[in-house]
């Protein structure tokens, strides 16, 4: 394994876009090489050292590559975008767009990560240690086919539209989320251990959710058709018990999304 | 002198039909058929307080220089910005925004409009879902009911419902209101919903919830019975609209802010759209937006033609893309992501949240408009507007997206340029000039 370690240098009085920032590009590249990748900041490019203190070379592949981003970078976007292989530790916190439409390799955020992370991703992992922002996993602006594999993991919250369009992956948050959790799903599996506040599921077609908190605000296209307990999805448990739920009937379709609601925390239901 | 026809450059309702009386010799003007705001922009035209010279702020001094200095020193902030940021305003006319957005995508910044503060989440819905929509005027001549959703349509746009909307005479429906039943869905009880005959009366931030019930007792199922609380509408009441819908020949439903900005923003209007789509299937149903300015249509089909997206472009790549969160202004600027600003036709540090609006103000700033306001007083060079369809000919967009050619009743009052397309054509020369020299 080769360890890429990158530290901030730079003025980010704009923000930075940083899209070359995989271990597909640095891969079999020299410090020298990988310093002198360019990276957008307003309609200009400049090299990366212009913003980061590069140390070590690429590995022989994007596999044997680890890029380790030491800082905080709440101001560069896009880092890991359409990587296929290899590591992203970021030792803080990172912008926008991290990871989105990766296939592969694994993303590690250890502060907070930004709005459109894992943006219509395809595989592969990340995991975010802190809390993010909106639209985790989503597809794109007018796009109908969020994230279609891979999971992300989040520790803390995240805020609006988890997951939105999603067609396959898990999506596994720890702490709460808020507006349209899991909209317009068709398929995979989004996991939210505390409460979200309003329209979960909604106009889902498929796919699975599990939220193991309140729901302040239930969507209306539902309907409850049991009740299941200590729920297991491959190696994602969810114990307790949980109210099912089929639909949402607010679309023409057949209701095969499933929400699963704590019985717990959502006595009112 | 008498000048009929003259297109009102105030809401997106676009009057056709306004009648003045220009006294030039003892600057009075006399308008007809205009509304309160309608009356109020046409006596600009002859104000005491209209900015007729250009000024630029020296050292924290604001002074009088001439046109060709204050549009030197415009290119000369434009051009030396790392990311100038453009935001073309909707009360001026479609040919001003073109140059604008020329220009935008020249240097390579982010260009916006009045759209992002305003429908832009409606855009947003019909870019997800698409949309049933109709003119003006097939609705006037058709729809036997009418619903104002989250508008109230006789503050905002006073004429609406007297031109196209409730009351007017039309084809198949000659009794005028008698052939029509309104509907009106606000939280409050505006002047709108007193004249409708029923007003749901539903809770703030509660659109989406409400929106999906429809839809659910639409597709034949009962809705979850929490929704009563969260909405404040009983169930039995939603089952009666979705009824009075199915039922009507033709159904015109209006939009305004109070879906578009509410909680779920484009989530609401994209859910609405599918509504009325679905609606399609029992009678006939169309959807529109009560537009805020004259031409902040304009703008979205502009954009969409030239460049593809409606509002929140970046072509910071050289070509446009668009990601409203992103690329929009009131983000760009809460961000600090840009560092110069050129605003047309908009007061814009008046109606963004304060944050942007501080550093807006910050950052070097060109502005062209018509009267003194907070973004003449915060911007570094003020270029005079020229009022769009008094004293110049263009085009607007009116609130259902159809083209309005509107022609002059006057002459630009400054020898130095004809229309704000004209002084954005001069500033452009100027900037082209110094990029490539």
């Amino acid at each position: 394994m080769a360890d890429v370690i990158l530290k901030p240098t730079g003025n980010f009085d704009l923000t930075v876009e940083a899209e070359v920032v995989t271990p597909d590009n640095f891969a079999g590249k020299t410090t020298e090489e990988i310093g002198k990748l360019l990276v957008w900041q307003g309609p200009k490019e400049y090299p990366l050292t212009d913003f980061f203190s590069v140390q070590g070379n690429g590995g022989n592949s994007a596999e044997d590559t680890t890029i380790i981003v030491d800082g905080d970078i709440p101001r560069v976007k896009r880092i890991g975008q359409e990587m296929t292989a290899g590591r992203v530790l970021i030792k803080g916190s990172a912008g926008m767009h991290m990871g989105s439409g990766m296939k592969g390799g694994e993303i590690i955020i250890e502060g907070d990560a930004d709005s459109w992370a894992g943006m219509e991703m395809k595989g592969g992992s990340i995991h975010i240690k802190g809390n993010t922002k909106d639209h985790l996993g989503c597809a794109y602006r007018g796009s109908w086919k969020g994230m279609s594999g891979g999971r992300i993991t989040v520790d803390g919250d995240a805020v609006s539209q988890v997951g939105g369009g999603l067609t396959g992956g898990e999506i596994v948050i720890g702490g709460s989320v808020k507006h349209f959790c899991g909209i317009r799903i068709n398929g995979g599996l989004i996991v939210v251990k505390g409460n979200a506040v309003r329209t979960v599921g909604a106009e889902m077609t498929g796919g699975t959710i599990v939220i193991g908190g309140c729901i302040e605000r239930f969507t209306p296209g539902f309907e409850m058709t049991g009740v299941e307990s200590d729920l297991k999805f491959n190696d994602i448990e969810c114990p307790g018990e949980y109210k099912k739920f089929t639909g949402d009937y607010a679309i023409p379709q057949k209701g095969k999304g499933t929400l699963y609601v704590s019985c717990e925390n959502n006595e009112c239901l | 002198m008498v000048h009929k026809n003259i297109i009102c450059p105030v809401c997106g309702g676009s009057c056709d039909d306004v009648q003045i009386d220009l006294d030039t010799k003892n600057r009075t003007i006399d308008v007809q058929n205009a509304c309160k705001m309608g009356n109020a922009k046409f006596q600009e035209v002859v104000s005491n307080h209209r900015l007729l010279k250009p000024t630029i702020r020296e050292n924290g001094k604001v002074k009088e220089v001439s046109w060709d200095e204050a549009l030197e020193m415009a290119a000369d902030i434009l051009v030396n910005a790392r990311r100038p940021f453009f935001f073309l305003g909707s009360e001026t006319s479609c040919e001003a925004q073109e140059v604008g957005l020329h220009i935008a995508e020249y240097l390579g910044g982010p260009a916006d409009s009045n759209a992002t503060i305003c429908h832009g989440p409606t855009v947003m819905g019909i870019q997800e879902s698409g949309m049933v929509g109709a003119t003006a005027g097939q609705a006037k001549n058709r729809a036997d009911m009418v619903v104002y959703w989250g508008v109230n349509a006789l503050e905002s746009m006073p004429r609406h419902m007297s031109k196209y909307g409730v009351f007017p005479r039309g084809y198949w429906t000659k009794r005028g209101r008698f052939d029509r039943t309104m509907v009106t869905v606000d939280p409050r009880v505006t002047p709108t919903a007193i004249a409708s005959d029923l007003h749901l009366q539903l809770n703030p931030n509660s659109d989406y919830e409400l929106l999906s019930a429809l839809f659910t007792i639409l597709n034949g199922r009962e809705p979850h019975p929490s929704v009563e609380e969260i909405t404040g509408i009983p169930i039995s009441v939603m089952k009666q609209t979705v009824e009075m819908m199915k039922e009507s020949n033709y159904v015109a439903i209006y939009v305004g802010l109070g879906v578009s900005s509410s909680y779920g923003k484009h989530r609401n209007i994209e859910i609405a759209l599918n509504l009325v789509k679905e609606l399609n299937n029992y009678t006939k149903c169309n959807i529109g937006a009560l537009r805020g300015h004259c031409n902040v249509a304009g703008f979205n089909q502009l954009a969409s033609y030239l460049y593809g997206y409606p509002f929140g472009l970046d072509f910071m790549k050289g070509y446009p893309r668009y990601n409203p969160g992103e690329t929009t202004c009131v983000d760009l600027l809460r961000e600090k992501d840009v560092d110069a600003a050129f605003v047309m036709s908009a007061d814009l540090v008046n109606h963004i949240p304060a944050d942007s609006a501080k550093y807006l103000a910050e950052i070097p700033m060109v502005c062209i408009d018509i009267a003194p306001c907070p973004t003449t007083t915060a911007s570094d060079v003020v270029l005079p507007g020229v009022i769009d369809a008094m004293e110049c000919d263009g085009t607007f967009y009116r609130l259902d997206n159809v083209p309005v050619y509107f022609e002059p009743f006057t002459d630009s009052p400054f020898p130095e340029t004809k229309s704000n397309e004209d002084t954005l054509k001069q500033l452009f020369a100027k900037i082209k000039a110094r990029k490539e020299a």
